[in-house]
């Protein structure tokens, strides 16, 4: 049992630690507003400087400008981009996710013309796939791809909660194909320009005031036949694959989540908290779920050193960070008093922050649900939607309403 | 990066779990509630396994493992209830090895069972080596040791020692008047000691009072960092313990929500349950993350040792004292009848987060380390 690294890692690392201090003085701030395009344009070009120095992108096959490296590599190229203080890659979900799924079910052509450009930050991508009426339930969306003759696609409908899509040149939608089939088979993934006819791109304000995430809209948007990845009515498997990324993006940068050295310095720095009771069992509670997190996240490492593929219990660790990231915020702001909400305080961006987080990446209660099921063995809920075409659920909903 | 058992550590933890099984533990502990004399002894079972020497160095007659080792076996222990000393025993041998003390040969191989009596190190809010008070939610002051070279006198009293009644040798921890910390060796049947064997509530976790009136002990020539470390290798302890039992309280309690049915469909699919279940399986994987943390701390970083053992207690000790209620919430009704297993973890859970400080003092000390790092210059 060890924390150590192997002689390669060791090398890896010196050379990630050499890099980032030759140039981390070129480094934008860590953080700035992603509507100021000034910032982004800086965020993309350090991250072409990060994908050159082989520090972004590191588990991806050579011949797309990875490293082909695994997984440990990623994390210690994150954990020595956090500790030079500079910031990361700015297209988080395209090279963790995204790309991965375009590897994996895209086509040869789909490969050589989006993968480099992606990698290094000239075009940004975004996630399609959430619905106003399709979240826990991704399997609901009602997106629709209509295919003409010609072979072209004609794409209606709305996603929302959608990051980065304001400045995003691509996005990956999943769009319903065919609605009479039971409705994880109708779905087909496109790959969709995000500035042709059609896209409307609208922010979405959160309880901070800010707008972090999008709506977008497509109207009539046309595509080419060859934006399909993976297959027409596969769409169910490839968003699989990115959620099977996203735990593992998750996994590779959740060691400092919920600023722990943050808020034991704030408690250091006040007297009366030290003292008090009840703050220091808050304190001891809060810490001791994230130094849990953190070394769950060495356990999943681990696993991947194995060759093993971390399942659904991974999301324990999400709903355990996000409340206990709750917990430190509110703890954190309480030590100061209301002067822990005003504008300019480390705490009050994520107290408004923190409550939305609680169902991206899927709800507690529906990441409760694939863990109980998956990993614990129970029986799923009776469902009333299996085995039914999807243009018969409408109907079919409001019978059970009026049961 | 590796934080996988080793070869050696899944035959150590199969090894344990072959050798408990042949033991019908959880019954024992039902029926140990009516006839103390039903409890096992289990002591020749962990001589025959050598745990007595698990943490004691190879030239002094032991197996040199390590504190994740000890944990592994102490789980497999906490899996099934079964009475095994490792509390009492596991900390003494600590403090002896350090020391090179003489009965370690006998130690090792099972002639001679030592039992550690503990005091508390001192932290930011309390600057004085204390003990559990014998009631109440104060502390009370370690033994006084009268230090006289190699000689010591004891005086005072320790009260709630896990595996104290039966043991041969004592391994106290007392304070000078100038609040020293001495660690002490003194066989349980000299002059002026005084035991009174007890249990509370879980009948597998014998325990003693002892009173120091004069007693003579030889000092054991060990660091205060050794002394400090036997405590929260006793945290530790309790916490793989827990784990284990929080196993075993998920592992009934998801095999009957799939086959109780109400309404026409097994509980085990209905949220409210689902969730309850899910939550056991959270806190187990963060108890377990920890449990990691202590092992891999008290081999590579000891500085961090008291911090991630306190942590490691903290989310075992709640663990369990969720999962027991959840087993007898997830049971019904019959899940509170005498016949049920589910009380007997449920027995188990309320003493444990009584003992050794209680599960709330390791929560503060996580609190207590986070701050001191904290405010330590960098």
């Amino acid at each position: 049992m060890d924390l150590d690294d192997t002689p390669e890692q060791a090398e890896f690392r010196a050379h990630a630690r050499a890099w980032l201090d030759e140039h981390k003085l070129r480094a934008p701030p860590r953080s700035g507003s992603s509507e100021d395009p000034d910032y982004i344009g800086a965020r993309r070009a350090w991250q072409r400087r990060l994908a050159e120095a082989g520090l972004a992108g590191v588990t991806w096959p050579k011949e797309y400008g990875g490293q082909g490296l695994g997984p440990i590599e990623q994390v210690t190229a994150n954990q020595e981009i956090q500790r030079a203080g500079v910031p990361g890659i700015l297209d988080v979900i395209g090279v963790g996710m995204l790309g991965p799924c375009l590897i994996a079910h895209g086509s040869g052509q789909q490969k050589s013309r989006y993968l480099g450009p992606l990698l290094h930050g000239d075009e940004v991508w975004c996630q399609l796939f959430s619905e106003p009426a399709a979240g826990s339930d991704l399997a609901a969306v009602q997106t629709r791809a209509r295919q003409s003759e010609d072979g072209r696609f004609t794409l209606n409908g709305q996603k929302v909660w959608t990051t980065n899509a304001q400045f995003a040149s691509y996005g990956m939608l999943l769009a319903r194909t065919d609605p009479d089939v039971p409705k994880h088979k109708g779905l087909t993934m496109f790959v969709v320009p995000m500035d042709g006819p059609g896209v409307t791109v609208r922010g979405l304000r959160q309880i901070s005031g800010e707008a972090e995430f999008n709506e977008v809209f497509f109207d009539d948007v046309v595509v080419e036949a060859d934006a399909v990845v993976g297959g027409i009515g596969n769409g169910w498997g490839a968003a699989m694959t990115i959620l099977m990324f996203e735990r593992l993006t998750i996994g590779f940068g959740s060691e400092n989540f919920g600023s722990p050295a943050a808020l034991a310095q704030a408690m250091a720095g006040d007297e009366a908290a030290c003292q008090d009771a009840e703050m220091r069992t808050r304190l001891g509670h809060v810490m001791t779920e994230l130094i849990a997190v953190r070394f769950n996240g060495y356990r999943m490492l681990t696993q991947l050193l194995r060759g093993q593929i971390p399942g659904p219990e991974a999301g324990l660790a999400k709903v355990t960070m996000v409340n206990a990231a709750i917990t430190a915020t509110d703890l954190g702001a309480d030590i100061v008093g209301p002067d822990g909400l005003a504008a300019d305080s480390n705490w009050s961006y994520l107290i408004s922050f923190l409550p939305g987080l609680k169902s991206a990446g899927g709800t507690e209660q529906i990441l409760r649900n694939t863990i109980g099921e998956r990993v614990l063995g129970l029986p799923s809920e009776p469902r009333l939607d299996k085995g039914v075409p999807f243009s018969e659920l409408r109907a079919l909903e409001t019978q059970g309403a009026a049961r | 990066m590796n934080l996988a058992l080793s070869d050696e550590q899944e035959l150590l933890r199969e090894a344990a779990r072959g050798t408990l099984s042949r033991v019908k533990t959880v019954e024992a502990a039902r029926e140990a509630l009516e006839d103390e004399s039903a409890r096992p002894d289990l002591w020749p079972t962990a001589v025959d396994a050598g745990w007595p020497g698990l943490l004691i160095s190879e030239l002094h007659g032991g197996a040199e493992l390590g504190a994740f080792d000890a944990m592994l076996v102490a789980e497999e222990c906490g899996r099934v209830l079964a009475p095994v000393p490792l509390l009492g025993l596991l900390p003494a041998t600590s403090i002896l090895d350090a020391a090179g003390h003489d009965s370690l040969p006998a130690v090792a191989a099972g002639e001679l069972r030592p039992a550690y009596v503990p005091a508390r190190p001192p932290s930011d809010l309390e600057p004085r080596w204390t003990v559990q008070p014998r009631s109440g939610a104060g502390r009370a002051d370690a033994p006084r040791a009268v230090v006289d070279g190699d000689a010591v006198v004891l005086d005072g009293a320790v009260w709630f020692v896990p595996d104290l009644p039966g043991a041969g040798l004592l391994v106290v921890v007392a304070a000078t008047e100038q609040g020293e910390p001495v660690a002490v060796a003194l066989a349980s049947d000299v002059d002026g000691v005084e035991i009174e064997s007890l249990w509370r509530y879980d009948a597998t976790r014998p325990l003693g009072h002892v009173t120091f009136s004069g007693a003579r002990g030889t000092r054991l020539e060990v660091d205060d960092e050794v002394i400090a470390d036997a405590w929260y290798l006793a945290h530790a302890l309790i916490a793989a313990e827990s784990i284990g039992a929080v196993q075993t309280c998920l592992d009934v309690s998801v095999e009957y929500a799939k086959e109780r049915h109400t309404f026409g469909r097994a509980i085990g699919s209905y949220q409210s349950i689902k969730h309850e279940l899910t939550e056991i399986l959270r806190r187990l994987e963060n108890a377990r993350g920890l449990q990691y943390y202590a092992g891999w701390a008290r081999a590579s970083a000891p500085e961090e040792f008291p911090l991630a053992a306190s942590a490691a207690r903290s989310a075992a000790g709640e663990a369990l004292d969720f999962a027991a209620r959840a087993m007898i919430n997830v049971h019904g009704g019959i899940g509170a009848t005498w016949e049920h297993d589910a009380p007997l973890f449920f027995r188990r859970a309320e003493l444990s987060r009584r003992l050794l400080g209680g599960t709330r003092d390791a929560t503060d000390r996580v609190a207590a380390e986070t701050l001191r790092t904290a405010r330590a210059p960098a």
